[in-house]
Protein backbone atom coordinates (compact mmCIF):
# COMPACT_ATOMS: atom_id res chain seq x y z
CA UNK A 1 0.00 0.00 0.00
CA UNK A 2 1.41 3.35 -0.93
CA UNK A 3 0.38 6.34 1.78
CA UNK A 4 1.54 9.17 -0.42
CA UNK A 5 -1.99 10.50 -1.80
CA UNK A 6 -1.28 10.00 -5.21
CA UNK A 7 1.32 7.58 -7.25
CA UNK A 8 2.22 7.52 -10.55
CA UNK A 9 4.41 4.54 -11.54
CA UNK A 10 5.35 4.22 -15.33
CA UNK A 11 2.33 5.20 -16.93
CA UNK A 12 2.11 5.65 -20.57
CA UNK A 13 -1.47 6.51 -22.91
CA UNK A 14 -1.59 6.87 -26.53
CA UNK A 15 -4.89 7.54 -29.09
CA UNK A 16 -5.25 6.70 -32.53
CA UNK A 17 -4.98 9.59 -35.06
CA UNK A 18 -5.86 8.53 -38.07
CA UNK A 19 -3.77 5.55 -38.64
CA UNK A 20 -0.66 6.93 -36.45
CA UNK A 21 -0.48 6.34 -32.80
CA UNK A 22 -0.01 9.44 -30.67
CA UNK A 23 1.82 9.44 -26.87
CA UNK A 24 -0.22 11.52 -24.82
CA UNK A 25 1.89 10.61 -21.80
CA UNK A 26 5.16 8.69 -22.13
CA UNK A 27 6.01 6.49 -18.93
CA UNK A 28 5.89 8.97 -16.41
CA UNK A 29 6.43 8.63 -12.74
CA UNK A 30 5.32 10.83 -9.98
CA UNK A 31 4.41 11.01 -6.43
CA UNK A 32 2.30 13.77 -4.59
CA UNK A 33 2.57 14.30 -0.55
CA UNK A 34 -0.26 14.62 1.77
CA UNK A 35 -1.80 18.40 2.05
CA UNK A 36 0.62 19.54 -1.13
CA UNK A 37 -0.84 21.70 -3.83
CA UNK A 38 1.38 19.89 -6.88
CA UNK A 39 0.92 21.69 -10.25
CA UNK A 40 1.31 20.28 -13.91
CA UNK A 41 2.76 22.87 -15.64
CA UNK A 42 2.77 22.96 -19.14
CA UNK A 43 0.94 23.96 -22.69
CA UNK A 44 -1.91 22.19 -24.41
CA UNK A 45 -1.14 18.64 -25.52
CA UNK A 46 1.59 18.03 -23.01
CA UNK A 47 -0.68 15.17 -21.48
CA UNK A 48 -1.84 16.97 -18.78
CA UNK A 49 -5.40 15.53 -19.22
CA UNK A 50 -4.77 11.94 -19.71
CA UNK A 51 -3.46 11.74 -16.61
CA UNK A 52 -6.22 13.19 -14.82
CA UNK A 53 -8.51 11.11 -16.38
CA UNK A 54 -6.18 8.03 -15.46
CA UNK A 55 -6.13 9.28 -12.07
CA UNK A 56 -9.51 10.20 -11.60
CA UNK A 57 -10.38 6.24 -13.21
CA UNK A 58 -12.08 7.46 -16.03
CA UNK A 59 -9.16 6.21 -18.77
CA UNK A 60 -7.02 2.96 -18.44
CA UNK A 61 -3.50 3.51 -18.76
CA UNK A 62 -1.82 1.53 -21.71
CA UNK A 63 0.69 0.33 -19.41
CA UNK A 64 2.29 1.58 -15.50
CA UNK A 65 0.60 1.59 -12.51
CA UNK A 66 -1.29 4.67 -10.57
CA UNK A 67 -2.87 4.91 -6.97
CA UNK A 68 -4.73 7.60 -4.97
CA UNK A 69 -4.40 7.02 -1.34
CA UNK A 70 -3.26 3.28 -1.83
CA UNK A 71 -6.43 2.24 -4.70
CA UNK A 72 -5.23 1.16 -7.95
CA UNK A 73 -7.14 3.10 -10.37
CA UNK A 74 -8.00 0.34 -12.27
CA UNK A 75 -8.93 -2.64 -9.76
CA UNK A 76 -10.20 -0.47 -6.99
CA UNK A 77 -11.81 2.68 -9.20
CA UNK A 78 -14.79 2.32 -7.33
CA UNK A 79 -13.29 3.46 -4.28
CA UNK A 80 -11.17 6.12 -5.47
CA UNK A 81 -14.26 7.70 -7.06
CA UNK A 82 -16.00 8.15 -3.28
CA UNK A 83 -12.57 9.93 -2.15
CA UNK A 84 -11.99 12.05 -5.04
CA UNK A 85 -12.92 15.26 -6.40
CA UNK A 86 -12.63 16.22 -10.29
CA UNK A 87 -13.06 19.65 -12.13
CA UNK A 88 -12.30 18.64 -15.81
CA UNK A 89 -11.18 21.30 -17.98
CA UNK A 90 -14.50 21.54 -19.83
CA UNK A 91 -17.50 23.13 -17.70
CA UNK A 92 -19.36 19.76 -16.64
CA UNK A 93 -21.69 21.00 -14.53
CA UNK A 94 -25.49 21.09 -15.64
CA UNK A 95 -26.49 24.21 -17.25
CA UNK A 96 -29.72 24.30 -17.35
CA UNK A 97 -29.74 23.77 -13.23
CA UNK A 98 -29.71 26.77 -11.10
CA UNK A 99 -26.45 27.01 -8.78
CA UNK A 100 -28.25 25.76 -5.87
CA UNK A 101 -29.99 22.29 -8.04
CA UNK A 102 -26.71 21.97 -9.19
CA UNK A 103 -24.80 22.23 -6.01
CA UNK A 104 -27.76 19.69 -4.69
CA UNK A 105 -27.40 17.32 -7.38
CA UNK A 106 -23.58 16.82 -6.48
CA UNK A 107 -24.33 16.16 -2.72
CA UNK A 108 -27.69 13.76 -3.46
CA UNK A 109 -24.96 11.80 -5.46
CA UNK A 110 -22.34 11.33 -2.55
CA UNK A 111 -25.10 11.14 -0.04
CA UNK A 112 -24.85 14.66 1.68
CA UNK A 113 -25.92 17.80 1.77
CA UNK A 114 -24.43 21.42 1.44
CA UNK A 115 -25.59 22.25 5.10
CA UNK A 116 -23.51 18.86 6.06
CA UNK A 117 -19.84 20.40 4.45
CA UNK A 118 -20.78 23.73 4.67
CA UNK A 119 -17.49 24.85 6.86
CA UNK A 120 -15.27 23.48 3.71
CA UNK A 121 -17.53 25.19 1.06
CA UNK A 122 -18.21 28.53 3.01
CA UNK A 123 -15.83 30.70 1.21
CA UNK A 124 -16.45 30.04 -1.96
CA UNK A 125 -20.30 29.51 -1.70
CA UNK A 126 -20.80 33.03 -0.22
CA UNK A 127 -19.45 34.17 -3.24
CA UNK A 128 -22.52 32.28 -5.60
CA UNK A 129 -24.77 32.37 -3.09
CA UNK A 130 -26.30 35.90 -4.53
CA UNK A 131 -26.76 33.59 -7.75
CA UNK A 132 -28.17 30.56 -6.34
CA UNK A 133 -31.48 31.08 -8.44
CA UNK A 134 -29.41 31.29 -11.71
CA UNK A 135 -28.91 28.97 -14.10
CA UNK A 136 -25.42 27.69 -14.14
CA UNK A 137 -25.35 28.51 -18.04
CA UNK A 138 -25.87 31.76 -17.58
CA UNK A 139 -23.07 32.44 -14.97
CA UNK A 140 -19.70 34.64 -15.89
CA UNK A 141 -16.83 32.85 -16.68
CA UNK A 142 -15.51 33.04 -12.55
CA UNK A 143 -18.81 32.51 -11.15
CA UNK A 144 -18.87 28.84 -13.34
CA UNK A 145 -15.30 28.18 -12.32
CA UNK A 146 -16.22 28.91 -8.22
CA UNK A 147 -19.45 27.07 -8.83
CA UNK A 148 -17.48 23.97 -10.35
CA UNK A 149 -14.99 24.12 -7.54
CA UNK A 150 -18.09 23.97 -4.64
CA UNK A 151 -19.44 21.07 -6.86
CA UNK A 152 -16.40 19.24 -6.60
CA UNK A 153 -15.78 20.02 -2.84
CA UNK A 154 -19.45 19.12 -1.85
CA UNK A 155 -18.54 15.36 -0.63
CA UNK A 156 -15.85 16.61 1.24
CA UNK A 157 -12.96 14.54 -0.94
CA UNK A 158 -9.49 13.95 0.43
CA UNK A 159 -7.83 14.49 -3.11
CA UNK A 160 -8.88 17.30 -5.81
CA UNK A 161 -7.68 17.08 -8.83
CA UNK A 162 -8.15 20.54 -10.47
CA UNK A 163 -8.19 20.38 -14.57
CA UNK A 164 -7.42 23.91 -16.03
CA UNK A 165 -8.87 25.81 -13.28
CA UNK A 166 -7.85 28.91 -14.84
CA UNK A 167 -7.24 28.43 -18.59
CA UNK A 168 -9.37 31.57 -20.16
CA UNK A 169 -9.94 33.39 -17.03
CA UNK A 170 -8.67 37.08 -16.75
CA UNK A 171 -5.53 37.97 -14.39
CA UNK A 172 -8.40 39.09 -11.48
CA UNK A 173 -10.37 35.49 -11.17
CA UNK A 174 -7.05 33.79 -11.23
CA UNK A 175 -5.65 35.31 -8.23
CA UNK A 176 -8.78 34.94 -6.60
CA UNK A 177 -8.98 31.48 -7.43
CA UNK A 178 -5.80 30.39 -6.12
CA UNK A 179 -6.31 32.31 -3.19
CA UNK A 180 -9.50 29.78 -2.32
CA UNK A 181 -6.50 27.15 -3.25
CA UNK A 182 -4.38 28.09 -0.56
CA UNK A 183 -7.49 28.13 1.30
CA UNK A 184 -8.89 25.48 0.76
CA UNK A 185 -5.18 23.60 1.47
CA UNK A 186 -6.17 24.42 5.34
CA UNK A 187 -8.62 21.82 5.02
CA UNK A 188 -5.80 18.74 4.70
CA UNK A 189 -6.91 18.30 0.69
CA UNK A 190 -4.33 17.06 -1.59
CA UNK A 191 -4.60 18.84 -4.72
CA UNK A 192 -3.21 18.46 -8.15
CA UNK A 193 -4.03 21.15 -10.67
CA UNK A 194 -2.75 22.02 -14.01
CA UNK A 195 -2.24 25.21 -15.68
CA UNK A 196 -0.45 26.63 -19.18
CA UNK A 197 0.22 29.65 -16.99
CA UNK A 198 3.85 29.64 -16.04
CA UNK A 199 3.78 32.32 -13.74
CA UNK A 200 0.63 30.49 -11.90
CA UNK A 201 3.64 27.94 -11.32
CA UNK A 202 5.20 30.03 -8.04
CA UNK A 203 1.78 29.57 -6.38
CA UNK A 204 2.21 25.48 -6.03
CA UNK A 205 4.11 23.59 -3.49
CA UNK A 206 5.95 21.40 -6.11
CA UNK A 207 5.38 21.61 -10.34
CA UNK A 208 6.00 18.89 -13.03
CA UNK A 209 7.50 20.94 -16.29
CA UNK A 210 5.27 18.65 -18.84
CA UNK A 211 5.73 18.80 -22.72
CA UNK A 212 5.21 16.28 -25.11
CA UNK A 213 3.94 13.33 -22.36
CA UNK A 214 7.25 13.72 -20.80
CA UNK A 215 7.91 15.80 -17.33
CA UNK A 216 10.69 17.81 -17.97
CA UNK A 217 11.48 18.48 -14.49
CA UNK A 218 9.74 17.85 -10.98
CA UNK A 219 10.99 20.32 -7.97
CA UNK A 220 9.92 23.21 -5.65
CA UNK A 221 9.37 26.38 -8.25
CA UNK A 222 12.00 27.33 -5.95
CA UNK A 223 14.14 24.69 -6.67
CA UNK A 224 13.23 24.74 -10.46
CA UNK A 225 14.47 28.07 -10.67
CA UNK A 226 17.74 27.55 -8.78
CA UNK A 227 18.73 25.24 -10.94
CA UNK A 228 19.10 27.23 -14.09
CA UNK A 229 22.28 26.76 -15.71
CA UNK A 230 23.43 30.37 -17.28
CA UNK A 231 23.50 33.76 -16.92
CA UNK A 232 20.03 35.19 -17.47
CA UNK A 233 20.09 38.85 -18.62
CA UNK A 234 17.60 41.48 -19.30
CA UNK A 235 18.09 44.11 -22.11
CA UNK A 236 15.62 47.01 -23.31
CA UNK A 237 16.14 49.52 -25.47
CA UNK A 238 14.43 52.40 -27.55
CA UNK A 239 13.74 49.82 -30.38
CA UNK A 240 12.59 46.61 -29.15
CA UNK A 241 12.19 44.60 -31.95
CA UNK A 242 15.32 45.60 -33.67
CA UNK A 243 17.14 44.69 -30.33
CA UNK A 244 15.77 41.12 -30.18
CA UNK A 245 16.90 40.66 -33.68
CA UNK A 246 19.85 41.71 -32.65
CA UNK A 247 20.52 39.74 -29.80
CA UNK A 248 18.99 36.60 -31.75
CA UNK A 249 22.00 36.59 -34.52
CA UNK A 250 25.01 36.76 -31.53
CA UNK A 251 27.33 34.56 -31.30
CA UNK A 252 27.64 34.23 -27.03
CA UNK A 253 23.80 34.94 -27.20
CA UNK A 254 22.53 31.27 -26.56
CA UNK A 255 18.54 32.37 -26.21
CA UNK A 256 16.70 36.08 -26.60
CA UNK A 257 13.16 36.58 -26.12
CA UNK A 258 10.94 39.16 -25.39
CA UNK A 259 10.35 38.72 -21.59
CA UNK A 260 7.35 41.31 -20.31
CA UNK A 261 8.91 44.88 -20.34
CA UNK A 262 12.49 43.40 -21.56
CA UNK A 263 13.93 40.95 -23.78
CA UNK A 264 15.81 37.83 -21.43
CA UNK A 265 18.63 36.87 -22.52
CA UNK A 266 20.36 33.60 -21.99
CA UNK A 267 24.38 33.83 -22.27
CA UNK A 268 27.28 31.94 -21.42
CA UNK A 269 29.29 33.61 -19.30
CA UNK A 270 28.45 37.14 -17.62
CA UNK A 271 31.96 38.35 -18.86
CA UNK A 272 30.38 38.75 -22.70
CA UNK A 273 27.47 41.65 -21.71
CA UNK A 274 30.26 44.58 -22.21
CA UNK A 275 30.68 43.08 -25.33
CA UNK A 276 28.05 42.59 -26.22
CA UNK A 277 26.35 46.31 -25.29
CA UNK A 278 29.40 48.01 -27.89
CA UNK A 279 28.23 45.70 -30.18
CA UNK A 280 24.44 46.67 -29.59
CA UNK A 281 25.64 50.35 -29.56
CA UNK A 282 27.71 49.98 -32.90
CA UNK A 283 24.35 48.57 -34.42
CA UNK A 284 22.50 52.10 -33.56
CA UNK A 285 20.60 50.95 -30.36
CA UNK A 286 20.00 53.75 -28.04
CA UNK A 287 18.83 54.00 -24.57
CA UNK A 288 19.93 50.73 -24.42
CA UNK A 289 19.90 48.84 -21.06
CA UNK A 290 21.33 45.66 -19.32
CA UNK A 291 20.33 44.27 -15.54
CA UNK A 292 20.94 40.78 -14.25
CA UNK A 293 17.58 38.62 -15.17
CA UNK A 294 14.81 37.53 -12.81
CA UNK A 295 14.82 33.65 -13.74
CA UNK A 296 11.42 32.23 -13.98
CA UNK A 297 9.94 29.00 -14.06
CA UNK A 298 8.96 29.86 -17.38
CA UNK A 299 12.85 30.60 -18.24
CA UNK A 300 13.45 27.59 -17.19
CA UNK A 301 10.69 25.42 -18.69
CA UNK A 302 12.01 27.18 -22.20
CA UNK A 303 15.74 25.99 -20.92
CA UNK A 304 14.07 22.39 -20.55
CA UNK A 305 12.56 22.88 -24.15
CA UNK A 306 16.13 23.65 -25.98
CA UNK A 307 17.46 20.58 -24.81
CA UNK B 1 -1.33 64.10 -38.55
CA UNK B 2 2.17 62.39 -39.18
CA UNK B 3 0.82 59.07 -39.08
CA UNK B 4 -2.27 57.83 -41.10
CA UNK B 5 -4.81 55.80 -38.45
CA UNK B 6 -5.90 52.34 -39.13
CA UNK B 7 -8.65 52.26 -37.01
CA UNK B 8 -10.58 54.85 -35.43
CA UNK B 9 -13.46 54.26 -33.04
CA UNK B 10 -16.04 57.37 -31.96
CA UNK B 11 -18.54 56.45 -29.00
CA UNK B 12 -18.89 52.96 -30.92
CA UNK B 13 -21.50 51.50 -28.58
CA UNK B 14 -23.57 48.74 -28.56
CA UNK B 15 -26.48 47.99 -26.45
CA UNK B 16 -28.58 44.44 -26.00
CA UNK B 17 -32.18 45.09 -24.75
CA UNK B 18 -31.02 47.25 -21.24
CA UNK B 19 -27.43 45.71 -20.95
CA UNK B 20 -25.09 48.16 -22.76
CA UNK B 21 -22.15 45.95 -23.86
CA UNK B 22 -19.82 48.63 -25.57
CA UNK B 23 -20.42 52.15 -23.94
CA UNK B 24 -19.13 54.84 -26.41
CA UNK B 25 -15.54 53.75 -26.73
CA UNK B 26 -13.32 56.18 -28.67
CA UNK B 27 -9.87 55.32 -29.89
CA UNK B 28 -7.22 55.56 -32.61
CA UNK B 29 -4.79 53.12 -34.01
CA UNK B 30 -2.21 54.07 -35.86
CA UNK B 31 -0.95 52.18 -39.08
CA UNK B 32 1.43 49.42 -38.12
CA UNK B 33 1.07 49.91 -34.20
CA UNK B 34 0.49 46.92 -32.05
CA UNK B 35 -2.30 47.65 -30.46
CA UNK B 36 -3.24 45.52 -27.03
CA UNK B 37 -7.06 45.44 -26.17
CA UNK B 38 -7.60 43.96 -22.59
CA UNK B 39 -10.24 43.33 -20.50
CA UNK B 40 -11.71 41.11 -17.86
CA UNK B 41 -13.80 38.79 -19.20
CA UNK B 42 -16.93 40.23 -19.79
CA UNK B 43 -15.63 43.86 -20.16
CA UNK B 44 -17.12 44.31 -23.77
CA UNK B 45 -13.61 42.69 -25.82
CA UNK B 46 -15.33 40.75 -28.12
CA UNK B 47 -18.24 42.32 -28.72
CA UNK B 48 -15.81 45.38 -29.62
CA UNK B 49 -14.11 43.76 -31.96
CA UNK B 50 -17.02 42.15 -33.87
CA UNK B 51 -18.41 46.06 -34.51
CA UNK B 52 -14.85 46.66 -35.86
CA UNK B 53 -14.45 43.87 -37.71
CA UNK B 54 -17.91 44.34 -39.42
CA UNK B 55 -20.02 41.18 -38.10
CA UNK B 56 -21.80 43.08 -35.84
CA UNK B 57 -23.66 46.89 -36.35
CA UNK B 58 -23.00 49.11 -33.72
CA UNK B 59 -25.98 50.66 -31.64
CA UNK B 60 -24.87 54.19 -32.20
CA UNK B 61 -21.26 56.23 -32.88
CA UNK B 62 -19.06 55.17 -36.12
CA UNK B 63 -15.68 53.99 -36.92
CA UNK B 64 -13.45 54.01 -39.53
CA UNK B 65 -11.61 50.72 -39.89
CA UNK B 66 -8.53 50.44 -42.53
CA UNK B 67 -9.96 53.61 -44.74
CA UNK B 68 -13.56 52.60 -44.79
CA UNK B 69 -16.83 53.03 -42.81
CA UNK B 70 -18.49 51.50 -40.55
CA UNK B 71 -21.55 51.85 -41.50
CA UNK B 72 -21.53 51.78 -45.06
CA UNK B 73 -18.62 50.00 -45.88
CA UNK B 74 -18.36 47.06 -43.72
CA UNK B 75 -17.79 44.38 -46.74
CA UNK B 76 -14.90 46.46 -47.70
CA UNK B 77 -13.64 46.49 -44.34
CA UNK B 78 -13.68 42.58 -43.95
CA UNK B 79 -11.89 42.43 -47.27
CA UNK B 80 -9.01 44.64 -46.15
CA UNK B 81 -8.66 43.23 -42.34
CA UNK B 82 -6.85 39.32 -41.03
CA UNK B 83 -8.94 38.07 -38.36
CA UNK B 84 -7.69 35.00 -36.37
CA UNK B 85 -9.00 33.54 -33.10
CA UNK B 86 -8.03 31.06 -31.14
CA UNK B 87 -10.97 29.08 -30.88
CA UNK B 88 -11.76 28.83 -35.11
CA UNK B 89 -8.91 29.23 -37.57
CA UNK B 90 -8.04 26.46 -40.06
CA UNK B 91 -10.18 23.63 -41.37
CA UNK B 92 -8.61 20.54 -39.03
CA UNK B 93 -9.76 18.34 -41.73
CA UNK B 94 -8.11 19.60 -44.37
CA UNK B 95 -4.50 19.90 -45.27
CA UNK B 96 -2.09 22.83 -44.45
CA UNK B 97 -2.30 23.61 -48.29
CA UNK B 98 -5.49 23.17 -48.93
CA UNK B 99 -6.47 25.50 -46.23
CA UNK B 100 -4.39 27.65 -47.70
CA UNK B 101 -5.73 27.13 -50.97
CA UNK B 102 -8.93 27.96 -49.51
CA UNK B 103 -8.89 30.98 -47.72
CA UNK B 104 -6.74 32.44 -51.09
CA UNK B 105 -9.75 31.58 -53.10
CA UNK B 106 -11.94 32.91 -50.45
CA UNK B 107 -10.13 36.44 -49.92
CA UNK B 108 -10.12 36.33 -54.44
CA UNK B 109 -6.27 35.36 -54.89
CA UNK B 110 -5.07 34.07 -57.87
CA UNK B 111 -3.85 30.69 -58.48
CA UNK B 112 -0.53 31.94 -59.41
CA UNK B 113 -0.54 34.75 -55.89
CA UNK B 114 -1.61 31.56 -53.88
CA UNK B 115 1.46 29.64 -54.99
CA UNK B 116 4.14 31.74 -54.69
CA UNK B 117 2.29 32.92 -51.11
CA UNK B 118 1.89 29.21 -50.20
CA UNK B 119 5.67 28.58 -50.71
CA UNK B 120 6.58 31.54 -48.98
CA UNK B 121 4.62 31.20 -46.10
CA UNK B 122 5.76 27.67 -45.34
CA UNK B 123 9.36 28.56 -46.22
CA UNK B 124 9.05 30.94 -43.35
CA UNK B 125 7.00 28.81 -40.84
CA UNK B 126 9.22 26.07 -41.60
CA UNK B 127 6.06 23.64 -42.65
CA UNK B 128 7.70 22.41 -45.54
CA UNK B 129 7.84 19.22 -45.04
CA UNK B 130 4.27 19.57 -44.05
CA UNK B 131 2.38 21.01 -46.75
CA UNK B 132 0.20 17.67 -46.82
CA UNK B 133 -0.30 16.89 -43.38
CA UNK B 134 -3.64 17.32 -41.62
CA UNK B 135 -3.95 20.45 -39.80
CA UNK B 136 -5.55 18.35 -36.88
CA UNK B 137 -1.88 16.48 -36.90
CA UNK B 138 0.28 19.63 -36.44
CA UNK B 139 1.15 20.93 -32.72
CA UNK B 140 -0.86 23.70 -31.28
CA UNK B 141 1.92 26.01 -31.76
CA UNK B 142 2.38 25.43 -35.35
CA UNK B 143 -1.78 25.41 -36.35
CA UNK B 144 -2.04 28.87 -34.28
CA UNK B 145 1.42 30.14 -36.35
CA UNK B 146 0.11 28.82 -39.61
CA UNK B 147 -3.43 30.26 -39.06
CA UNK B 148 -1.71 33.80 -38.59
CA UNK B 149 0.29 33.44 -41.42
CA UNK B 150 -3.12 32.48 -43.98
CA UNK B 151 -5.14 35.41 -41.48
CA UNK B 152 -2.19 37.50 -43.55
CA UNK B 153 -2.46 35.84 -46.65
CA UNK B 154 -4.36 38.77 -48.43
CA UNK B 155 -1.82 41.15 -46.96
CA UNK B 156 -4.73 43.23 -45.20
CA UNK B 157 -3.95 46.53 -43.74
CA UNK B 158 -5.40 45.56 -39.89
CA UNK B 159 -5.20 42.18 -38.54
CA UNK B 160 -7.64 41.24 -35.39
CA UNK B 161 -5.93 38.56 -33.19
CA UNK B 162 -8.17 37.27 -30.48
CA UNK B 163 -6.33 35.32 -27.76
CA UNK B 164 -4.15 33.77 -30.61
CA UNK B 165 -1.51 32.35 -27.85
CA UNK B 166 -3.89 30.96 -25.49
CA UNK B 167 -2.37 27.17 -24.25
CA UNK B 168 0.68 27.73 -26.71
CA UNK B 169 3.67 26.09 -25.08
CA UNK B 170 6.29 29.28 -24.23
CA UNK B 171 8.66 28.92 -26.53
CA UNK B 172 5.87 28.93 -29.49
CA UNK B 173 4.13 31.84 -27.85
CA UNK B 174 7.38 33.65 -28.15
CA UNK B 175 7.93 32.67 -32.28
CA UNK B 176 4.28 33.92 -32.32
CA UNK B 177 4.86 37.24 -31.40
CA UNK B 178 8.21 37.34 -33.45
CA UNK B 179 5.87 36.69 -36.75
CA UNK B 180 3.82 39.99 -34.95
CA UNK B 181 6.83 42.27 -34.35
CA UNK B 182 7.68 41.45 -37.78
CA UNK B 183 4.02 42.20 -39.18
CA UNK B 184 3.96 45.45 -37.62
CA UNK B 185 7.50 46.32 -38.91
CA UNK B 186 5.99 45.63 -42.84
CA UNK B 187 2.82 47.82 -41.52
CA UNK B 188 0.50 45.77 -40.80
CA UNK B 189 -1.73 46.87 -37.76
CA UNK B 190 -2.02 44.20 -35.31
CA UNK B 191 -4.95 44.35 -32.65
CA UNK B 192 -4.43 41.98 -30.20
CA UNK B 193 -6.59 40.44 -26.88
CA UNK B 194 -4.50 38.28 -24.52
CA UNK B 195 -4.91 37.29 -21.22
CA UNK B 196 -0.89 36.57 -20.74
CA UNK B 197 0.18 40.11 -19.08
CA UNK B 198 3.55 39.38 -20.09
CA UNK B 199 2.13 40.01 -23.83
CA UNK B 200 0.70 43.29 -22.91
CA UNK B 201 4.09 44.64 -22.50
CA UNK B 202 4.99 43.47 -25.56
CA UNK B 203 2.28 46.21 -27.39
CA UNK B 204 2.93 49.90 -28.32
CA UNK B 205 -0.24 51.13 -26.97
CA UNK B 206 -2.56 48.94 -24.85
CA UNK B 207 -6.27 49.89 -24.06
CA UNK B 208 -7.91 48.47 -20.48
CA UNK B 209 -11.81 47.94 -21.23
CA UNK B 210 -13.93 47.70 -17.79
CA UNK B 211 -17.70 47.35 -17.83
CA UNK B 212 -17.94 48.23 -21.48
CA UNK B 213 -15.94 51.74 -21.33
CA UNK B 214 -12.26 52.08 -22.08
CA UNK B 215 -11.05 52.84 -18.81
CA UNK B 216 -7.28 53.36 -19.61
CA UNK B 217 -5.45 53.87 -22.74
CA UNK B 218 -1.41 54.30 -23.36
CA UNK B 219 1.75 52.59 -23.83
CA UNK B 220 2.39 50.12 -21.53
CA UNK B 221 5.01 52.17 -20.18
CA UNK B 222 3.43 55.44 -19.09
CA UNK B 223 0.35 53.32 -17.93
CA UNK B 224 2.62 51.21 -15.26
CA UNK B 225 3.92 54.54 -14.02
CA UNK B 226 0.56 56.48 -14.25
CA UNK B 227 -0.78 53.84 -11.82
CA UNK B 228 2.99 53.79 -9.80
CA UNK B 229 3.14 49.83 -9.98
CA UNK B 230 5.48 47.66 -11.41
CA UNK B 231 4.22 45.50 -13.79
CA UNK B 232 0.90 45.14 -16.65
CA UNK B 233 -0.08 42.51 -14.51
CA UNK B 234 -0.20 45.29 -11.36
CA UNK B 235 -2.34 47.68 -13.75
CA UNK B 236 -4.45 45.23 -15.23
CA UNK B 237 -5.21 43.56 -11.34
CA UNK B 238 -5.90 47.63 -10.22
CA UNK B 239 -8.43 48.45 -13.02
CA UNK B 240 -10.41 45.11 -13.75
CA UNK B 241 -10.85 45.29 -9.79
CA UNK B 242 -13.42 48.18 -10.01
CA UNK B 243 -15.76 46.06 -12.68
CA UNK B 244 -19.48 45.63 -11.03
CA UNK B 245 -21.00 43.16 -13.87
CA UNK B 246 -20.11 39.77 -14.87
CA UNK B 247 -19.94 38.39 -18.24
Amino acid sequence: MHKSPIVVDGISKSYPVGKEKVNAVTNISFIVNPGEIFGLIGPDGAGKTSLFRILTTLLIPDNGNAYVEGFNTVNDYHEIRKIVGYMPGRFSLYQDLSVEENLSFFATLFNTSLEENYDLVKDIYNQIEPFKKRRAGKLSGGMKQKLALCCALIHRPHVLFLDEPTTGVDAVSRTEFWTLLRKLQDQSITMMVSTPYMDEASLCDRVALIQNGNILDIDTPKEITNKFENPLWAFRSDQMYKLLLDLQQMDNVIACYPFGQHHHVVLHQDQDVPEILDQLKAKGQTNLKAEPGIVTIEDCFMQQMRK
Amino acid sequence: MNFPLSIESINLTKRFGDFTAVDSISFQVKKGEIFGFLGANGAGKTTAMRMLSGLSKPTSGSAVVAGYNLEFQSEKIKQNIGYMSQKFSLYEDLKVKENIRFYGGIYGLTDQQIKEKSEFMLHQLNLGGSANTMVRSLPLGWRQKLAFSVAMLHDPSVIFLDEPTGGVDPVTRREFWQLIYSAADRGTTVFVTTHYMDEAEYCDRVSIMVDGRIEALDTPVNLVNTYKVKTMADVFVKLARKATRGE
